[in-house]
């Protein structure tokens, strides 16, 4: 025991370094040193947070890791593929200047980026606005729900593409017909899930409202809604997931300026590189989306009865 | 005085489920009168939820008449109150917005906002919540939330308060304190209360009357019991008090003897 104690400060002098490596004696070590001083308690306390996030951020690394350390390998001879260095050699070029604009078929990454984000915003903007009023309607009443549901089953596996031939016959162009696709994937989640909300709001508020006889204005603005909006959010992290699926593939059809007409522009190019750091990039930019949308719901999940 | 606030006649509730008619209540004659306070008690499943339901127009009897203030009840309203049994607070508003919902409701039309406000610290302080009263539900404890469900339904002055078990997801300490404070509550403001209880010391310690009902299907009333205890009432000197021995006794009788339930 006193070995340990005299140990104590130039332990913790050289205990960054070795923070991964002395599990056994750090566990000991911060009740026998509370006593002693009030300094070498806290600075271990210090070290154990820091510990803590190594340890959080050790098995995605690794993983990160390891999908990089396999693709070296797998293109060390050469070949198609570009291997990592290649890739990361393009990417350092391309990141140089995302937003510069040779005309419509040549444009910076961020440009291309930008307009997909576009496109996914207005199509899955108009499918709120006319998808969240109707799944309030349908979870509010039953008839309507029922003659509802056949329509709604029927369409939802449609892949949204078959719809962009409608959307080019109607509306004349390939831009707004893109937009169009990510309305129709954007729109089922958010009515299905809207009107589950509505049919799951708890009987007893609905008893408060009716014993309070709430005006009707009054019961969407303070308990529906605000009960309904977990659901809600649901179906808009669904969506918008779909939706950032859907456009890659629309805008290779589609063509103009977008990320998806980039991918295929850079295979018409033969620029492989181009490509793989496409993927990259609509991975993140997807990731960065969900995950805003996760923090999100998780700031209306008032719910821990 | 002698004009009752709620009077039932003939009363009988049928429900239709999948295996056909169903009948909770039948022939059910009940006046209530002002500032009285009265507990259903019975076996679970024996219709007293049904009654209170009936009373705050929640549901719509099949057979008879209720009558508040000389009114037929057609549908649930403010001034009939009701505390539910798992408090039933909005989790997105804050104790004292809850609260305010009920408030503006009621009194919203003839009173500004400042006198409203007034209104909801008074209740919330009346219960002992005014510390917490910007809080959400989820940050306080069961006990908490029930008074503010409580102070909610007297911030309305109600006509007649009505509570569905109202301690009843409480532990036993906790249950104690909100029925002595109930007690307190009660006799300030000279509210008439209708409460399903199934608890026989609460019973008996909160009310003037106890109505025992028979064991469903077509529950009846059994039998009323007068509780003669003047108020206020101390948990701890009734404990010795040979009039509250004899209406507990008169309870449990009914209760365990008369309506014994057959093995289920």
């Amino acid at each position: 025991m006193s070995t340990v104690v005299a140990l104590k400060p130039a332990r913790v002098a050289i205990e960054k370094e070795e923070a991964a490596v002395e599990q056994k004696i750090e566990i000991a070590a911060p009740a026998v040193a509370a006593p002693v001083a009030a300094t070498p308690a806290k600075a271990s306390r210090l070290v154990g947070a820091l510990k803590e996030i190594a340890l959080n951020a050790i098995p995605p690394l690794l993983g990160l890791g390891l999908l990089i350390g396999l693709w070296g390998l797998l293109t060390m001879k050469g070949g198609s593929i570009p291997s990592p260095a290649q890739v990361w050699a393009a990417a350092a070029n391309l990141f140089a200047d995302p937003f510069y604009s040779n005309g419509p078929n040549d444009q910076g990454i961020g440009w291309n980026v930008l307009s997909s984000l576009k496109r996914v915003g207005i199509g899955f903007g108009f499918a709120a606005l006319v998808g969240i009023p109707l799944g309030f309607m349908l979870g509010r009443f039953d008839f309507l729900s029922r003659m509802f549901d056949p329509v709604i089953s029927l369409l939802r596996p449609v892949s949204p593409l078959a719809w962009l031939p409608i959307g080019l016959l109607v509306l004349k162009k390939a831009d707004p017909a893109a937009t169009w696709t990510i309305f129709i994937c954007s729109i089922w989640p958010m009515i299905l899930n809207t009107a589950e909300g509505v049919r799951r709001v708890p009987q007893d508020y609905l008893n408060v409202a009716r014993v309070l006889n709430l005006s009707e204005g009054k019961i969407i603005t303070r308990i529906l809604f605000p009960a309904v909006l977990p659901y809600m959010l649901t179906g808009i992290r669904l969506s918008i997931g779909t939706a950032w699926l859907v456009i890659v593939a629309a805008e290779m059809l589609t063509g103009g300026v977008g990320i998806g007409f980039w991918v295929w522009d850079e295979w018409n190019n033969l620029k492989v590189e181009h490509i793989v750091i496409a993927i990259f990039v609509i991975g993140i930019v997807g990731l960065v989306l969900e995950q805003t949308l996760l923090l999100l719901a998780r700031r209306f999940q008032y719910e821990t009865r | 005085m002698n004009q009752p606030l709620v009077k039932i006649e003939r009363v009988g509730q049928t429900f239709n489920t999948k295996q056909g008619a169903f009948t909770a209540l039948r022939d059910i004659d009940l006046s209530i009168h002002h500032g009285e306070v009265v507990s259903l008690i019975g076996h679970s499943g024996c219709g007293k939820s049904t009654l209170l339901n009936l009373i705050a127009g929640l549901t719509r009897p099949t057979t008879g008449v209720l009558l508040c203030d000389n009114r037929e009840i057609a549908g649930p309203g403010p001034d009939r109150a009701v505390v539910f049994q798992n408090h039933s607070l909005l989790p997105w508003m804050t104790c004292f917005d809850n609260v305010m919902l009920a408030v503006e409701r009621v009194f919203g039309r003839k009173e500004g906002k400042p006198k409203l406000k007034l209104r909801v610290e008074a209740a919330l302080a009346m219960v002992h919540m005014d510390h917490a009263m910007h809080k959400f539900p989820h940050e306080i404890s069961g006990g908490m939330k029930q008074r503010v469900g409580i102070a909610r339904a007297f911030a309305m002055e109600p006509k007649i308060l009505l509570m569905d078990e109202p301690f009843g997801a409480l532990d036993a300490l906790t249950r104690a304190s909100l029925q002595d404070e109930l007690n307190g509550v009660m006799a300030k403001t000279g509210a008439t209360v209708v409460m399903v209880t199934h608890d026989v010391d609460e019973a008996v310690l909160l009310s003037d009357r106890i109505v025992m009902m028979t064991n469903g299907p077509a529950a009846v009333i059994g039998e009323i019991v007068d509780v003669r205890l003047e108020r206020p009432r101390d948990r701890l000197a009734l404990a010795e008090d040979r009039r509250f021995a004899e209406c507990r006794a008169a309870v449990l009788d009914f209760l365990y003897r008369k309506q014994m339930k057959k093995a289920a």
